[in-house]
């Protein structure tokens, strides 16, 4: 099968410090795959490296037959079918829920006020937001914003979906309603690159953990396996460490 | 080790044409917003009541300006946005080639005096083109302060946060649309009493332009003076009425910036 995400010797300088070195990594179709690894690993930079967020110094990256690096790509329509939740959520302040949700729809892909509205409340309904439709981003709670950023990812249909440290920010008791939003996502066969140290998440719903160090990637394994049997000194150095 | 107690670096030290900073002891009765405004409307009604000779004559000829001063300085303030978009948005491209123009821009105007300015703007639109001294004045002023108003827009877009323009972007939308639909309206609310400061600004400045063509407050006090030689009677009641609208539009722009800070918490 052709990989949905195809990623080839990825290598990204900032200044003098080498942030990817090299890293190689394919994601098939409805997969879900995770990426660990200490802070400074490189992990977001890749991540970001998908939707060309950062521009990679060297090497290639596909979407389907798109290339993300190529000097004529077509950046916009790319990253339309690239949807995107931050750690930080990064909801538009001066809009309400709704309208957060189908800016991009009504701008990018031109649908009618009335359509994408409606969309965009089955997809707050899918989140579990329904009766927050005319709230203003800083009225909710950190899961409910991290929920509709989700949803304003998902409005544009898109057919992979990243996912960058998504529950970093949150307290504890908040972490579960977002992990939840995204394992139904999993589970409806949605492509998904997820930079996240949930160890939960990743059982429940990851078919491959990537573990990352100093720029390269070191390790991929399915997740039972990776987690209680590495193969690699860094990657078991670095899980003692967090589990 | 730095020591504590220095400032943080990056820490600014504001002082604005407008509203002044709010101190902390200025929180009772007696602040000298209130000393001053109370000062000045008092001084007024004495000489226009008791000193009816010449005081009321004047405030009534002077008064006349007052229309002028204002509509000059909201067309020109209305300039001098569209400008300073352009100038802010000039900065922060990404091409250089427009940096570098609104970059020479700014520093052009903001190194040379403001009269300087308006006297050689008003001359060279009154050389070049056949335009109204009115609308030559507008012009003028909305250039000289577009320059200001340019580094305002480019503080406000730099403030907002990086992640909004990655998420606009991560949808799909372009630069333009991501500026217009989600950087710009955040902005606009940041920079709202910085602009009103500017107005403020720019209303005490537009008497320099009474210099060449307006008969604005401070000019129709000048025509009274040529023609009574009460020039210090009548430079009190202008200096006056600049004061109390100045006062007023700076108590507003407290109001506004006041209420924008309680809206973010």
């Amino acid at each position: 099968m052709k990989p949905r995400i195809r990623i080839e010797e990825a290598v990204k300088n900032f200044g003098h410090v080498q942030a990817l070195k090299g890293a190689s990594l394919e994601v098939q179709p409805g997969e879900v795959v995770l990426i660990i690894g200490p802070s400074g690993s490189g992990k977001s930079t890749l991540l970001r490296s998908v939707n060309r967020l950062e521009r990679l110094s060297s090497g290639h990256i596909w979407i389907d037959d798109d290339r993300v690096t190529g000097p004529k790509a077509d950046i916009r329509r790319i990253r339309e079918e690239v949807g995107m939740v931050f750690q930080s959520f990064n909801l538009f302040p001066h809009l309400k829920v709704l309208d957060n949700i189908s800016l991009g729809p009504r701008n990018v892909k031109r649908t009618a006020k009335a359509a994408a509205e409606e969309k965009s409340r089955a997809l707050l309904k899918k989140v579990g937001l329904s009766d927050k439709e005319q709230a203003w981003p800083e009225q909710l709670s950190g899961g409910q914003q991290q929920r509709v950023a989700i949803a304003r990812a998902l409005a544009m249909e898109p057919k992979v979906m990243l996912f960058d440290e998504p529950t970093s920010a949150l307290d504890p008791e908040m972490i579960k309603e977002v992990l939840d939003v995204m394992l139904a996502l999993a589970q409806e066969g949605m492509t998904m690159l997820v930079v996240s140290h949930e160890m939960g998440f990743a059982r429940a719903a990851a078919d491959k953990v990537v573990f990352m160090d100093e720029g390269q990637i070191v390790e991929v394994g399915p997740p039972d396996q990776l987690f209680s049997s590495p193969t690699e000194e860094r990657t078991q150095r670095f899980l003692k460490h967090i589990l | 080790m730095a020591a504590i107690d220095q400032p943080a670096k990056g820490t600014r030290i504001e002082v604005t044409d407008g509203a002044l900073l709010p101190i902390k002891s200025e929180r009772g009765i007696l602040n000298s917003w209130r000393v001053t405004f109370v000062f000045s409307i008092v001084m007024l009604a004495i000489l226009f009541f008791f000193y009816e000779e010449p005081y009321s004559q004047i405030v009534f000829v002077v008064a006349k300006g007052i229309p002028i001063t204002f509509s000059v300085t909201v067309f020109a303030i209305l300039g001098s946005i569209f400008i300073g978009l352009f100038a802010g948005l000039g900065q922060i491209s990404r091409l250089r080639i427009v940096n570098l123009i609104a970059g020479v821009y700014i520093e052009l105007i903001r190194g040379i005096p403001l009269l300087v300015q308006l006297i050689f703007i008003y001359y060279a639109l009154g050389r070049f083109f056949k335009i109204e001294g009115t609308i030559a004045a507008i012009i003028a002023l909305s250039i000289c302060y577009g320059a200001y108003m340019g580094e305002i827009f480019r503080a406000g877009i730099q403030s907002i946060p990086k992640g909004q323009m990655e998420a606009a972007l991560a949808l799909g939308l372009s630069r333009g649309q991501a500026m217009r639909l989600v950087i710009l309206p955040q902005t606009v609310k940041i920079i709202l009493p910085a602009i009103g400061n500017e107005f403020i600004a720019m209303l005490k400045d537009s008497s320099l332009v009474s210099v060449i063509a307006l008969r604005d407050i401070l000019r129709r006090g000048r025509e009274y003076i040529a023609r009574t030689f009460l020039s210090l009677e009548t430079m009190a009641i202008v200096a006056l009425v600049y004061l109390v609208i100045t006062l007023v539009l700076s108590k507003l722009v407290a109001i506004l910036e006041d209420r924008m800070k309680t809206s973010e918490t």
